[in-house]
């Protein structure tokens, strides 16, 4: 592949972190000693939509141990208008079952769990609405969607051009909920002390959180503190600050004293957000040759009555494959349910679900190979922006994939292959993810004794963010990563964004790239080159330069194959193998690069077969609200996983020339499994995920 | 559980009793809450954070740690049911290096987010010890034979500790190379 790597980037590393983490000395949100700490516990309502009537706190705070009662009659106020999600225990309005209406404040964990159930709300309810339909009366038009693309687009005559096609597929897709369920709950440690709020939160970005706690609680920035050094995960649920930091903030002020608070596993089914359900009409026209010269996708999705979140499905199909006539139209409606957040590739994912079946089924009916009928569809430029791509390289994945998986010579013919109770089939999918990069600010200081430390508010969720910057810092300032420190985790350090969107090691680098770039320059102008007693320290921020990027389509690609058994009596699906091949820009740390790209499809696999948040209409709230009834797979279910990639320059990235490697392995991994299960059994699923009914309903073929 | 075993005597009020304990091989006269999980007393009364609370639910696996050499996940446990017994945590497995399974779940990036690890790592160790007894499991084909130490055995086996990130490749690497360095 590419020539030996000559500094510390593209070079294997463990973990700098990880004897911490394998010793159980590295500390998560909740776990830090703190002195006089007490206990916060959520209390959900139980109400869909309505008002408290009245909060019978008293049995509660009989409870040995129990310090106070919060809720919305008592609670400390905070700012109107900042987010209406945040805005918690301030009104008696109720927008959804579980929202969080009171907090209990103990000496103990135990206390505090009990007294939860002690409380006593009672409310005046409403008749509720929490159930996705396309024939839905609320369905409106968004005047944006996640985060800031346009609602619709369209480009010359969509109508015209699929009426007039000699191949049709007209397929309507669903996703059900799927809930992000870090294996850390969204917890926090508060402290006040002389005004200033210091927290320990689990997040995935802390420099957002310290804004936005800063707005809520009406303080300087600087009068708030948020710690992130550790954290559990968090697949975009903790992409900004949620209702723990907030509850723990509010409670911890009410009692004077330090506060933990940690939602429990099923609190994490809504109130920190879910990926919406979707459901998506894929139409595409082609000639005989399977050339697509028509393509539409209408997403529908739901929301909250509180905030506005439009999960942005079919922004994929914008710039995913050629076709002259084309349009994407979006539409949500807000439902009595908590509000839906970031998911692992919001809208990418459920989309390329949606559209890589729908190239599925245009390649079945075309008689054509899906690699070649992707091949046959690349574009040359962005279909909807006419401008190149700055590095376009699916083909080359499609390619690469199928050699290593050894696709040539596939009979395309479903539900033919038997072996012994199983029916075997293979499926592939593209996979294409923005290639972003925003704003943040990095410090570099040099020792006299030779050492340097590298100070970015970063955050490593489990990325492996610290470990990529550090080799980073070490090359840019050409020096041994041994003599390189790298600090994360702490908004007391240069502000920078969330680990979100695949953006993180882009925007991050380019700081600390620019940082250690401007302390050589200021090494060298040292008198004698000396630095000084007590160091020299660079500080920059990349702002200017990431305004002033050229506006390109940047996009990483990546390709899935892979083998499923059907057992043709139950209707089990296994996946005894999945390969994906990527051309993400560099790769900084293929250790832990790997890692990210297999976790990002088997959370796929997860997806088109195990999850599902499963809605009961009568409380508006999903009944499988654990780890036992919501399925995430498991060691058993993953057998052979592949991850590889293609060696790739791109001078139109940023100074580190990556990508993003976090959501880009999620892309396109359920449809490749649906598409291999169609293979060996014949049998479409266009509903999510594939579960053994659906397989039975229709039996396979035999 | 052994049985037939007394434990937690009342102490003076009706909501708590006293224990001894010992964890890491160290001993601790324990007076804890009726209602505290071995979980809770480790994290909030002993200071050992390393065993994580994933769900409180025993469905996660997280805080997995060894009871009498056995695992148990201790959010399932009563601390109160524990009088005499013998608890080791991640923080007990490492000496001045780490733990062979320790080391390779660093080798082998066994793990992203590390909430899980702890418990993967001690769930491990117990998983190791019962294979080493021949124990079976849903996926031993023979089982009269020795069990063989295979990936799908390791699978099986590790499947009652969940890791979101889905480091489980790495995971089930890890574990076979600190098993045949044993």
């Amino acid at each position: 592949m590419s020539a030996p790597p000559v500094g510390a980037v593209g070079r294997e590393h463990p973990r700098l972190e990880g004897r911490d983490k394998v010793t159980g000395a590295a500390r998560y949100a909740v776990e830090y000693p703190v002195e006089n700490v007490t206990y916060g516990w959520a209390v959900p309502a139980a109400a869909t939509r309505g008002r408290i009537l009245r909060v019978d706190a008293a049995p509660a705070l009989a409870l040995p141990g129990v310090l106070d009662v919060l809720h919305h009659g008592n609670a400390p106020r905070l700012t109107p208008g900042v987010d209406a999600d945040l805005f918690l225990l301030q009104e008696p309005a109720v927008h959804y079952r579980g929202q969080f209406v009171a907090v209990v404040v103990a000496e103990t964990i135990e206390a505090a769990r009990e007294a939860a159930r002690l409380v006593r709300i009672d409310y005046d309810t409403e008749p509720h609405t929490t159930v996705l339909s396309e024939h839905h009366p609320g369905l409106y038009r968004p005047n944006k969607v996640n985060p800031s693309y346009p609602t619709d687009t369209e480009d010359g005559d969509f109508d015209g051009g699929f009426a007039a096609a000699e191949v049709r597929v007209d397929a309507t897709y669903r996703t059900p909920a799927y809930h992000n369920n870090p294996m850390e709950p969204h917890a926090t440690t508060a402290r006040w002390r002389d005004g200033r709020l210091l927290v320990h939160d689990s997040n995935q970005g802390s420099t957002p959180v310290q804004a936005t706690l800063a707005e809520l609680f009406a303080l300087p920035r600087e009068a708030v503190r948020v710690v992130a050094e550790h954290v559990g995960g968090g697949f975009g649920s903790k992409g900004y600050a949620k209702a723990a930091v907030v509850l723990a903030a509010l409670a911890a002020r009410q009692v004077d004293r330090p506060v933990r608070l940690a939602l429990t596993r099923q609190q994490l089914f809504g109130p920190i957000g879910y990926r919406a359900p979707t459901i998506q009409r894929v139409r595409l026209g082609a000639d005989a040759d399977g050339r697509i010269a028509a393509v539409c996708h209408d997403a529908i999705s739901q929301t909250s009555t509180l905030t506005e979140f439009a999960e942005q499905a079919a922004v994929y199909t914008r710039s995913m494959y050629a076709g002259r006539h084309r349009r994407t139209t979006h539409r949500v409606v807000r439902l009595d349910v908590p509000t839906p957040f970031w998911m692992r590739a919001p809208g990418e994912c459920p989309g390329a679900y949606a559209l890589e079946s729908a190239m599925d089924e245009l390649a079945t009916a075309c008689g054509i190979d899906p690699v070649e009928l992707r091949i046959r569809n690349d574009p040359a430029v962005d279909p909807e922006q006419g401008l190149p791509f700055t590095s376009r390289n699916l083909v080359a994945c499609l390619r690469d994939g199928a050699r290593r998986f050894g696709w040539a010579d596939r009979d395309p013919t479903p539900g033919v292959r038997r072996d012994g109770r199983w029916l075997v089939g293979t499926g592939v999918a593209g996979a294409s993810y923005p290639a972003r990069a925003r704003a943040a600010a990095a410090a570099a200081t040099a020792a006299p004794d030779g050492t340097f430390e590298v100070r970015i508010n970063a955050t490593d969720i489990g990325t492996g963010a610290r470990t990529a910057l550090w080799q980073v810092a070490a090359d840019a300032l050409d020096v041994p990563v041994d003599r390189v420190a790298i600090r994360v985790g702490d908004s007391d350090l240069p502000a920078a964004g969330v680990a979100g969107g695949s953006m993180g090691t882009a925007s991050w680098s380019w700081a600390v790239i620019r940082a250690c770039e401007g302390l050589r320059d200021r090494l060298r102008q040292a008198p004698g080159g000396a630095v000084p007693a007590d160091g020299l320290t660079v500080e920059v921020s990349t702002a200017d330069e990431v305004r002033a990027q050229r506006p390109l389509p940047r996009y990483a690609y990546g390709a899935h194959f892979c083998e499923v058994r059907v057992d043709a009596d139950t209707g089990e699906v296994r996946v005894p193998r999945l390969l994906g091949v990527f051309a993400a820009g560099r790769v900084v740390n293929p250790t832990t690069a790997r890692s990210q790209l297999i976790g990002g499809m088997t959370m796929g696999m997860s997806m088109a077969l195990h999850e599902e948040g499963l809605l009961d209409e009568r409380y508006g709230d999903w009944v499988n609200h654990d780890l036992a009834m919501y399925h995430v797979s498991v060691c058993a279910d993953v057998e052979r996983i592949e991850a590889y990639w293609l060696p790739e320059e791109d001078p139109e990235l940023n100074p580190a020339g990556v990508k993003g490697i976090g959501e880009i392995g999620i892309v396109g991994t359920a449809a490749a499994i649906t598409n291999a299960v169609h293979h060996a059994t014949g049998v479409r699923v266009r509903d999510l995920p594939v579960r053994l009914d659906k397989l039975l309903e229709r039996p396979p073929t035999r | 559980m052994r049985g037939g075993r007394e434990s937690g005597k009342p102490a003076d009020d009706q909501w708590s009793s006293r224990l001894a304990l010992t964890v890491n091989g160290v001993g601790h006269d324990l007076t804890l809450d009726n209602r505290t999980t071995l979980l809770d007393a480790l994290r909030e009364r002993l200071g050992l954070t390393g065993s994580k609370k994933g769900c409180d639910h025993g469905q996660c696996g997280s805080c997995t740690v060894l009871l009498d050499g056995r695992r148990v996940k201790s959010c399932l446990v009563l601390a109160v049911t524990l009088d005499g017994r013998e608890v080791i945590t991640v923080e007990g497995l490492a000496g001045r290096r780490l733990y062979p399974l320790q080391a390779a779940f660093v080798a082998h990036d066994a793990f992203q987010c590390g909430y899980c690890t702890p418990g993967q790592i001690c769930s491990a160790r117990g998983m190791l010890d019962e294979v080493s007894r021949d124990w079976p499991s849903a996926v031993t084909a023979d089982l009269t034979a020795p069990v063989e130490l295979t990936d799908a055995e390791v699978r099986e086996r590790m499947s009652g500790n969940l890791c979101r990130c889905a480091a489980y490749p790495n995971i089930v690497t890890a574990i076979r190379a600190a098993a045949s360095s044993r």
